[in-house]
């Protein structure tokens, strides 16, 4: 996947517009099948896979090592009962596999890396009417929820996605996504690298691993306790401990923020209020939809409770910049939710 | 990029220099170096009367991936800025030898423009790191 094929911004403009489809591949696809799987994801996961309380329904989640730290952040669709579906982060898989392998040893379970599927991303206001004639006379697609999933044939389609938008992520044979990437872009689709999927992603608070997410920060520190499945206590998932005793004393809240000044906020930014570090952005980065910079950030807990929490400092390069802190997402359904 | 205008002198780190006829220099970035960089962002400036040193950073040019320090080609006082550039840094990639310029000095002597690179030396520096 390329940065861009010729626009970063204009591409990221195309997907909040219209549509544009993502070349993910790179991600990588694997089955669990077998009568213990839904138990092994229960140990492996901070989100609880019983929610899926039916075939075609996705989660959202965390795999966590013992400290609570994020191993990687998944998504996990039900395809059957003893049949889950999880799409892993490039970077992390082959880490994510040791770690499913090495804890499933004593749990009925085939773990399958599927290595012939690609995956291409649709996204946008029109993505889903434009995507869905091209994948052949599907039963119930347009009416498909969001966070769900189907099959057809050689067919999975989630209506899920990175980018703030409504859309379609589609896995299919390698062989067959060359010819359905060309009637896409036929069909007026925009192809999109990776510099506006970074930018889509942040303007819609969605955390990137590596950077928002890492194994030295919980979900409690990245914004993501509602994807921690605290109930029922019995659930021994791995890192409950530790969420649990830091969730006694929640040192950090995950949040925006918008530039006041002009310049480009980047990651490892330090924030500041009264000359104080209080916190560091986790991304940054220009953001076309707001026409302004706009960060992730963890910040101090205990500097919420003053008043003047919202106007704090970021140190760009030396020089005190205006920055201030507002809730996530920053754009949601393509309409900018941050007051400017 | 073979086209590099003939008045054009250069640092190797992609900054230009153009005597503008009444002594002053008129200062940009390279159509290498706005390629390198991806689409600008953000374009800050020196202040009209700045003094500033050969080499010196003056100026910061913010693309979609990095931020990027602009090194000052020769010493002298600022007496120009691109203004268009607050709302259109984009200039820059559309027309880095002349809508794109970033800012003019009045040098301090001619010595400093004369060490520059010509237009055939700069791009013999491009072909080294390629």
């Amino acid at each position: 996947m390329p940065i861009h094929y010729g626009s970063q911004i204009e591409e990221h403009h195309r997907v909040r517009e219209s549509a544009g489809v993502f070349d993910v591949s790179h991600m990588v696809a694997v089955d669990l099948a077998g009568r213990d799987c839904n138990a092994l994801l229960q140990m492996l996961l901070a989100n609880d896979v019983n929610k899926l309380q039916q075939d075609g329904k996705a989660l959202y989640s965390c795999m966590l090592n013992p400290n609570g730290g994020v191993i990687d952040d998944l998504i996990v669709y039900r395809r059957a009962t003893d049949l889950y579906r999880l799409v892993l982060n490039a970077g992390t898989a082959a880490n994510d596999l040791e770690w499913i392998a090495e804890h499933s040893k004593n749990f009925t379970v085939a773990i399958e890396k599927r290595t012939d599927l690609a995956i291409l991303a649709t996204q946008g206001p029109t993505a889903r009417q434009i995507t869905a004639p091209l994948l052949g006379e599907i039963p119930g697609l347009m009416e498909l929820p969001r966070f769900h999933c189907l099959e057809f044939e050689e067919l999975f389609i989630a209506r899920t996605g990175y980018t703030g938008e409504d859309g379609f992520e589609v896995i299919l044979p390698t062989d067959n996504a060359g010819q359905l990437w060309d009637e896409l872009i036929a069909a007026g689709v925009a192809p999109v690298g990776l510099g506006a999927r970074d930018t889509l992603r942040m303007e819609a608070g969605l955390c990137l691993y590596g950077q928002d997410l890492d194994p030295q920060h919980s979900p409690l520190e990245s914004g993501l306790e509602w994807t921690i499945a605290w109930q029922p206590e019995t659930r021994d998932f791995i890192g409950r401990d530790a969420l649990t005793a830091q969730r006694s004393h929640a040192n950090s809240l995950f949040t925006g923020i918008l530039l006041e000044d002009r310049g480009v906020l980047r990651s490892g930014m330090t924030l500041l209020h009264n000359d104080n570090q209080v916190g560091v952005t986790t991304s940054g980065g220009f953001s076309p939809t707001l026409q302004r910079s706009i960060a992730l950030a963890r910040i101090d807990a205990d500097v919420a409770t003053d008043p003047a929490f919202t106007s704090l400092k970021v140190d760009i390069r030396g020089k005190q910049k205006a920055v201030r802190v507002v809730p996530l997402p920053f754009v949601k359904n393509g309409k900018i939710t941050t007051a400017l | 990029m073979t086209d590099l205008p003939k008045d054009l002198k250069f640092l190797p780190s992609h900054e230009w220099a153009r005597q503008c006829g009444n002594g002053e220099l008129e200062i940009g970035i390279s159509d290498h170096a706005q390629e390198a960089l991806g689409e600008l962002v953000f374009v800050e400036l020196p202040e009209i009367g700045d003094r500033l040193d050969a080499g010196e950073e003056s100026a910061v040019v913010e693309s979609v991936k990095a931020a990027s320090d602009i090194y000052c080609p020769a010493s002298g006082t600022v007496t120009a800025i691109n203004e268009e550039l607050e709302e259109r840094p984009d200039l820059v990639n559309e027309s880095p030898y002349s809508a794109g310029w970033l800012f003019k000095i009045k040098p301090d002597h001619d010595n400093d423009f004369a060490d520059l690179l010509d237009a055939e030396e700069y791009l013999a520096t491009l072909e080294e790191t390629d």
